[in-house]
Parts: structure tokens; C-alpha cells; sequence
């Protein structure tokens, strides 16, 4: 008989390239978390007392609070006093780029982030075309450790600076915004974040500005026992337009790791962002070993009239990934947008949605959502549509499709509509289906070795994701799924 | 040296025999249709020598070019210059019929050591092949087999022959469920196709298809074995008798 068509069970057992430590000195806080930390993570950021305050008041709310326990993941229970929550390379924070740490270069380098000022992403061919500058702020543990074009973005009025830099800097944007998208305590895991928030990106777009480039944040969590808690805010100003992108690594580690960060977006009048992300943090080995707990509270508000706000994802990293990028459209004939490819393979388990809330008339929200399952993992869809009254004239199209590699993983789909008006239009479409042997057999019979079958069935089932994603960004997905895939075919 | 032998195949599906020592020389230039009734195991031919999982040899050997293609995965095979044209060719939603086309000309290009194709040359040829078959330009662009009607599904597998020029190209029912013009255009395919350093075996139910292609042999399957071989004159025979007076 022949030695055919390899089982697509075992869809996969490939290295993880972002896996690597690299070795530097660290200031880490002991584990373990009372007042007494939140005091300690917010005098090493040298911050203003309200910010303490402010800390101290979203950690006495945490306190009284429990971890969710809807989602449809299992995991054993976390204790919050094993974790340290705050660790930096050693030193002061490098001024300028030749300031940092030839070590953290490296490490930036390896993971395909140069951070020199010609930068661009990884991924895009060297080829003759123009490629587009990239602005990007490097976040390694808990601190930022460079930003890139900081002086030409300041030309053009644009604010791009790490969360601690902005506290102090721009305080007045940061006391006015910080939280009023996602409040502390609207869940467990954001009422921990601003309790012990360490960097995030921030972002000004001033008004009637295009950004005229990217931005971009990387982060890496780097240190053992760590918990990464960084904390994003981006506002666009009155017909401003920014596109930024996010993404994410992390060493191989035998103990999981947690990672709860808070982004929250805000867009003024006619303003649109667009936010993407590519999740690649440690999945875990093949026995469910190890990997992130990726447990992020992701909010935009639409504020003004005819703003817009587009979240993209693409996930194909973390042990377990929970996560809700939402749009609150408020301002009247605001758009959201959730485009979302999430891959689950080994023992990987992601819940994984959106919530599009239409409050003002004539808002208008799309939803794409492609999940693909295999291994033993689970990958589970959650998305809510909600038509508040004042709404008139809203309409909502979502799209939810599943694709399962093999007979051993799972996928669920739990879309929740909540309309008080009637006259609102909410669609609803799902399918799920297999990379059936059949396909696998076309394709292999066509002279396509397995892998590239399998990479190439995949792709094609996320096309209309990838079309939303920038140009170099798309590039990298597709990439990443592909590496991903690698010897998922067995 | 003959371009395919098959030598005393056995072949179960689901552990029922149905292949029971079939034996088949063909040779570079020719044309070889396999006839036979239902469930006389034409189909498990075709499938088997494409190297479909499920499909068990127990024994026996298949040999292409003096290679022994028995143990290979249907890629390897592929690569050797087997090609299957499908009886129910299956959909590849989202995965445009140009890129499954480049990549399955890609993958032979780097298996025979030549360097890829331009995308531009690609695209030319790609669209004048379609041409040939009176599909439209659009229809490239088209995700693999997605909505395509039955008569745009097996012109698009003879599409795939006529870009990857197989050494032996296998045809498992093509003419099935073609209207009569449809046929036409794929005979017409089969036809340019045809040539003398390469083969076809055409596996079908019907005699329409060998009025247009006309075959140097004739063999019938019966019961998984081939009853009778003949020149193209026994399809007629059989168009006229059926299948029963070979029985017994």
C-alpha cells in the first residue's frame, strides 16, 4: 500500500522561531501582589501621585473581584502571588537608539524588528518598490525600550511615545482618556491591568492629520515568571487617520505565562483607526506545555459623527487566547469593523470575537470572523451585537466561518444579538467545514506537497481577512500561518 | 521499456477485493480506453495508479518510465508525470484557480529541476490554454472548481493536462455528464494533448467520448479483472452487445 497521503491529525509539531531568551541583566520585582506593588511598579515609573491613586483604586476594585469564568476554555486556576509584575532590562532608559543595549538590538533584529531608523517590518521582499517607513515603539517585559521616528512624526504633530513618557508628558490627554474606554473595573483581568500596568504604546493623532506613516509596537515578553501587563491608548483627533499595527513574541517556557493587556482606542469626529494585529506569543509544545495566557480587554469608541474604527487580527499564538476587540459606536453614522483570523492547532484554546455595540443612528458594523482548529485544540467564536434604541437606521453584517484540520479539534460559534429596535438589520451567516482529504488528494495530485496543500487551503479560506491587513502585514500573516502549518500534514 | 506496466494488481477498498490481478502495458504514443460495467473496478484503476489513500495494493506493482511507483505518495507520483483528471472534482473555496494552477506548475518546475515560470508568462499561457477550452478569462480568477457547472469542471481538468503536461495522463470518466458540445471541446483537449511521447489511459462508461478520441486499444474490465483487449472497433462491439456476452 502506499505510504500516502500523511494523516491530517497530526497537523503539527513545528520549532516556534521566536522561542529564544535572551540573556540580560534585569531589575524584577519579587513575586507577588499587595498595595505595596502597585506603589513600588508606580514610583520605578517615577509617575505623578494621581497616577498612583488612580492605580491603588483600580487594584482595591480588582480585589473584590473573580476571574470570568464564561469563556469556553479550561485552565487550572491562576495564582496572582506567583507572578511578578514588573521586570526591565537593568539601566536607565536609553535616550536615543544607540543608547540601548546592543543585547536588546540583537533580539529586536532576530525577531525580524530592526530598530534603525530605516526600518520596516519583516516579511516584505527586498525588493525595488518603495516600502513604507514604519514607526515602531519596542516594549520588552515591562518597559519600553526604544521608539523609532519619533522626530518625524513630531513634524507632523503626531504623538507616539511609550505610556510612561505620555503620563508624564501629556498628562492632560492621559487623565482625560485613560479608562474611559474601558473602565477599571469592567472586568477582572482590566481592573489587574490598571492596577499594575507597565508600558503600552500612546498615540496622538492632532486633528485633520494623516499620520504619514505606520506605527507600530512590538512586544516581547522576555523574563520567567512575568507577567506582562502593557496598556495602549490611541486617539484620533477630528478627521485623523492612523493605521497601526501590534505585534507580539515570547520565549519557550515550560510554565504559562500571563498576559493581560488593555488597549483602548478613541475616535473624535469623521476619525479613523485602524488596528492590527499579529499574535504569535508562545502557544505551548505539542502537550499543551507552557505557552501565554493571552487575556486582553481590546475597546474602541467611535465618539464623533462618522468616525471609524477597524480591528484586525491575526492570531496564531498563545496557549489560551481571550479576547473581545470591540467597537461602542456612539458618534451617529460611526462604522466598526472585527476582521479576525485565529488558528488554534496542538492543545491550543482561543474564545474569540468581538462586540459591536451601535448606540447612535445609522451606525454600521461588519464582522469577518475565520477560525481554523486543528489538533486537539478549540477555537471558539464569541460575538455580540447589541442595537441600543436611539439607534435608528443601524445595521450589522457578521460573518463567522470555520475550518477544522482533522477529526480531533473543535469549533464553536456563540453569537449573541441583543435588539431593542426592531427595525435594525442584523445578519448572520456561519458555515464550517473541513480540509477534507479530498482537497488534500487535488492538491497533492497536482504535484503540491502537503504542507503548501494544506498553507494554501488555509490561506484561501482567510482571504477576505488578509485583504483588510496592510500590505507588509498581510505578507507576514500569510507567512506566519504557513510556518505555523509546518508539518501539520504528518 | 514501456511507459506504464502494471503487473498483477490486487487492490481492496474497505478490505473487499476489487482490483484481482489486473495487468496493463501501455506505451509512449498511445491511447488506451478501459471499459466495463459498473462496479468492475474502473474507477479504483484510475485511483489507485494516482496513489488515492484507500486505496490498498496488496499485491502487485505499478511501474512508470522502469520507476516502481507502488510505495509512492501521490505528489511523488505526480512529480514523475502521472496526472489524474478527476471524475468529481472537488471545490478549494477562497484559493483562485491561476494560484492552484502556478503552484501545481511551480511544484513540477522545481521536481524536474527547472526554474519556475515569470508570472507574466505564466498568466499568458494559462489564459491561452483557457482559451482553447472556451473558458473565459475570468474563469482563472475563479476559486478552484467554486461554482463552477459540471462542464466547467472537467474542462478545467483538462486545463490542469494540457499546463502540467503529464508523461501518463489518467482520465476517470471526463465525458461523464458533458452535454454534447461540452464533449466536443474536451476531446479537442485530449486530441492536442495526444502525442508521441506520452500516453493516455481514458477510463469511461460510454462509447460517445471514443468517436471523437479514438483509442489504439480497447480493454473491458470485468469484475477486476480486463476480460477482453481489442482496437478501437471493440468499443463498438460492446455499444452494440453490452457487457454480457463477456461473462463467464
Amino acid at each position: 500500500m502506499p505510504e500516502h497521503a500523511p494523516e491530517l491529525d497530526d497537523l503539527v509539531s513545528q520549532d516556534y522561531a521566536a522561542g529564544f531568551v535572551t540573556d540580560i541583566a534585569a531589575d524584577t520585582l519579587p513575586p507577588g501582589l499587595d498595595e505595596q506593588v502597585v506603589r513600588a511598579i508606580s514610583a520605578k515609573k517615577e509617575e505623578p501621585e494621581w497616577m498612583t491613586e488612580w492605580r491603588l483604586d483600580a487594584f482595591r476594585r480588582w480585589q473584590a473581584m473573580r476571574p470570568p469564568r464564561w469563556a469556553h476554555v479550561s485552565f487550572p486556576d491562576i495564582d496572582f502571588q506567583a507572578i511578578s509584575y514588573f521586570s526591565a532590562p537593568k539601566g536607565d532608559r536609553p535616550k536615543s537608539l544607540d543608547e540601548v543595549d546592543p543585547e536588546l538590538l540583537r533580539t529586536y533584529e532576530k525577531l525580524g524588528i530592526p530598530l534603525h531608523e530605516r526600518a520596516k517590518l519583516a516579511g516584505v521582499d527586498e525588493s525595488e518598490q518603495a516600502v513604507p517607513e514604519v514607526a515602531v515603539d519596542a516594549v520588552f517585559d515591562s518597559v519600553s525600550v526604544a521608539t523609532t521616528f519619533k522626530d518625524k512624526l513630531r513634524e507632523a504633530g503626531v504623538v507616539f511615545c511609550s505610556m510612561s513618557e505620555a503620563i508624564a508628558e501629556h498628562p492632560d490627554l492621559v487623565r482625560r482618556y485613560l479608562g474611559s474606554v474601558v473602565p477599571k473595573p469592567d472586568n477582572f483581568y482590566s481592573a489587574l491591568n490598571s492596577a499594575v500596568f507597565s508600558d503600552g504604546s500612546f498615540v496622538y493623532i492632532p486633528k485633520h492629520t494623516r499620520c504619514p506613516m505606520e506605527l507600530s509596537t512590538y512586544f516581547r515578553i522576555n523574563a520567567e515568571n512575568t507577567g506582562q501587563f502593557e496598556r495602549t491608548l490611541i486617539i484620533a483627533d477630528e478627521g485623523s487617520y492612523v493605521s497601526y499595527l501590534e505585534g507580539c513574541t515570547a520565549p519557550m517556557r515550560d510554565d504559562n505565562q500571563l498576559h493581560a493587556a488593555v488597549v483602548e482606542l478613541v475616535a473624535l469626529d469623521d476619525a479613523e483607526i485602524k488596528y492590527s494585529t499579529v499574535q504569535n506569543w508562545y502557544p505551548g509544545d505539542e502537550q499543551g506545555r507552557g505557552g501565554i495566557y493571552n487575556f486582553v480587554t481590546k475597546r474602541g469608541a467611535c465618539l464623533g459623527a462618522r468616525s471609524k474604527i477597524s480591528w484586525t487580527q491575526v492570531e496564531t499564538g498563545s496557549a489560551i487566547t481571550w479576547k473581545y476587540p470591540s467597537v461602542m459606536l456612539r458618534g451617529a453614522d460611526s462604522v466598526g469593523e472585527f476582521y479576525s483570523v485565529a488558528l488554534t492547532r496542538n492543545r491550543q484554546q482561543a474564545d474569540t470575537g468581538t462586540k459591536m455595540v451601535h448606540i447612535g443612528p445609522r451606525t454600521k458594523s461588519t464582522i469577518v470572523s475565520k477560525g481554523i482548529s486543528a489538533g486537539h485544540s478549540r477555537n471558539s467564536y464569541r460575538g455580540l451585537v447589541r442595537m441600543n434604541p436611539a439607534a435608528a437606521g443601524a445595521r450589522n453584517y457578521t460573518q463567522c466561518d470555520s475550518l477544522l484540520i482533522g477529526d480531533t479539534c473543535g469549533a464553536n460559534t456563540f453569537p449573541y444579538i441583543e435588539s431593542k429596535l426592531p427595525a435594525a438589520v442584523v445578519e448572520h451567516e456561519a458555515t464550517t467545514s473541513k480540509v477534507s482529504d479530498e482537497q488534500l488528494f487535488l492538491c497533492q495530485q497536482r504535484g503540491i506537497d502537503p504542507e503548501k496543500a494544506v498553507a494554501m487551503i488555509v490561506n484561501g479560506f482567510c482571504k477576505d481577512v488578509f485583504r483588510t491587513l496592510p500590505m507588509e502585514f498581510a505578507v507576514e500573516a500569510a507567512k506566519l500561518l504557513e510556518v505555523s502549518l509546518e508539518g501539520a500534514v504528518g | 521499456m514501456s511507459l506504464l506496466e502494471v503487473r498483477d494488481l490486487h487492490v481492496n477498498v474497505d478490505d473487499k477485493p476489487i482490483l484481482k490481478g489486473l495487468d496493463l502495458t501501455v506505451e509512449a504514443g498511445e491511447v488506451h480506453a478501459v471499459m466495463g460495467p459498473n462496479g468492475s473496478g474502473k474507477s479504483t484503476l484510475a485511483n489507485v495508479l494516482a496513489g488515492r489513500p484507500g486505496y490498498d495494493i496488496d499485491v502487485g506493482s505499478i511501474t512508470l518510465d522502469d520507476e516502481d511507483l507502488t510505495a509512492a505518495t501521490p505528489d511523488e507520483r505526480a512529480h514523475r508525470g502521472l496526472f489524474l483528471a478527476f471524475q468529481y472534482p472537488i471545490e478549494i473555496p477562497g484559493v483562485s484557480n491561476m494560484e492552484f494552477l502556478k503552484a501545481a506548475v511551480d511544484a513540477h518546475a522545481v521536481h524536474t529541476g527547472l526554474s519556475e515560470p515569470s508570472a507574466v508568462d505564466f498568466i499568458k499561457r494559462a489564459r491561452a490554454t483557457a482559451e482553447q477550452l472556451h473558458l473565459s478569462a475570468d474563469f482563472l480568477k475563479r476559486g478552484v472548481n467554486e461554482g463552477f457547472s459540471g462542464g466547467e469542471k472537467k474542462r478545467n481538468e483538462i486545463l490542469q493536462m494540457l499546463l502540467l503536461e503529464p508523461r501518463l495522463a489518467v482520465l476517470d470518466e471526463t465525458d461523464s455528464g458533458l452535454d454534447i458540445d461540452a464533449l466536443q471541446v474536451v476531446a479537442e483537449g485530449i486530441n492536442a494533448f495526444r502525442a508521441g511521447d506520452n500516453a493516455i489511459v481514458l477510463v469511461t462508461h460510454y462509447q460517445r467520448l471514443l468517436n471523437y478520441v479514438v483509442p489504439d486499444h480497447v480493454h473491458v474490465l470485468i469484475d477486476g479483472r480486463i476480460a477482453r483487449s481489442g482496437d478501437h472497433t471493440l468499443a463498438h462491439t460492446l455499444e452494440d452487445e453490452g457487457y454480457g456476452w463477456l461473462d463467464g
